[in-house]
């Protein structure tokens, strides 16, 4: 009888200690989308020879290294190796000196060619964009996902998690409703996943190519039959934000891999 | 713009057999897809490729427009001697890449 007792109370602290663990997200237990993926697509990602993403990162590093416009300076100049970016992207978007906003990493690589290198800002997902992307974010392969805790960006984190619940589009759905609550379930075929930004820019069969997570949101926007936000709109990067606090403390994969 | 991903062992057993990996930055276009005037995109693929040991073809292989952009090729041949291993793609708009690798039989 006090056997069975004891193991009700510790069954009781038990559910305590799941409930608070997960007080932070919604989701019960958070995990990459990689865990979603068939073992055909985790082996291509998990191999570097196979994983057409590290075509990107070999571009980025080339790039890394070329000088170029009217500064004549390229990126190692300043920077030294590109392994001196390790966990840069783990902390991405932030604030940076002189910005009254927080901004994603290819912002901050945009900042740097217009102020630095005096050269012309690279198009929105040019490959340009996403081989210097791919190649810093690569250096942070395996780190936790680690948002600066900088009160500044509260506020942008909070407008992003409005957005993240908000009821849009033709269908009326909100993110929430498809990647916290039927996360593990299936949308037509496919295992929805819990949409933690773990391994951009990400190579994406249906994409054959490269991709940020801003290409991403757009197409999820337009899934949702909503109106995609403007190409510079403030609110790719204030979603963004609140989906690295979301994934904070899991890895990041980059380049990932995924359907 | 074409960078390629080569995986060759640097030393192989004579006699042994092992595999070549390649992968090659393509965007193996179809040629029947329309882009947003409703022009049809021309083809732009790789057509062939073809791997040679020491002056020798060991394997090559036709590539169609329902090949996957960025083409990942692997195959196997058996180590012989020492020497260089020559890949090579060809396509269409002249696309042409050719990768040395040398190779040490022990």
């Amino acid at each position: 009888m006090s056997g069975l007792r004891r193991g009700s109370v510790c069954l009781g602290l038990c559910l305590v200690a799941a409930l608070t663990a997960n007080a932070q997200t919604d989701a019960p237990s958070r995990r990459s989308g990689y865990h979603d993926m068939g073992k055909p697509l985790q082996a291509m990602q998990d191999d570097d020879m196979a994983n057409p993403g590290m075509l990107w990162v070999g571009e980025g590093a080339n790039l890394w290294n070329q000088r170029f416009a009217a500064a004549d300076k390229s990126c190692a100049d300043c920077h030294g190796a590109v392994q001196s970016m390790s966990g840069v992207a783990a902390r991405y978007p932030a604030f940076t000196a002189g910005s009254d906003q927080p901004v994603t990493l290819e912002q901050r690589i945009n900042l740097c060619r217009t102020q630095n290198q005096r050269a012309d800002r690279l198009a929105d997902g040019s490959r340009e964009l996403m081989a210097l992307t791919a190649v810093v974010a690569h250096q942070s392969r395996n780190q936790p996902i680690a948002p600066p805790d900088d009160p500044r960006l509260r506020p942008f984190i909070a407008a992003g998690e409005a957005l993240y619940r908000l009821r849009q589009g033709q269908l009326n759905l909100s993110c929430a409703q498809c990647h916290d609550d039927n996360a593990g379930r299936k949308l037509a075929g496919v295992t929805i996943p819990q949409a933690h930004p773990t391994g951009y820019p990400i190579y994406r069969l249906e994409w054959q190519s490269l991709g940020s997570l801003k290409r991403r949101l757009r197409n999820c926007l337009v899934g949702m039959r909503a109106e995609p936000y403007a190409p510079d709109a403030p609110e790719y990067v204030q979603l963004e934000l609140f989906l690295m606090d979301r994934a904070r403390g899991l890895k990041l994969e980059t380049p990932g891999v995924r359907p | 713009m074409s960078n390629a991903l080569i995986n060759v062992p640097r030393t192989v057993r004579r006699g042994e057999v092992f595999q070549i990996r390649t992968l090659i930055s393509h965007r193996m276009e179809t040629g029947f897809r329309a882009g947003t005037n409703g022009q049809l995109i021309p083809r732009d693929i790789i057509d062939r490729f073809s791997c040679t040991y020491n002056g020798v073809e060991v394997f090559s292989m036709r590539l169609t427009p329902a090949i996957a952009a960025n083409p990942f090729i692997g195959f196997h041949t058996r180590a012989t001697e020492s020497g260089t291993i020559v890949l090579r793609w060809t396509g269409d708009n002249g696309f042409s890449v050719e990768e040395t690798v040398a190779i040490e039989v022990v």
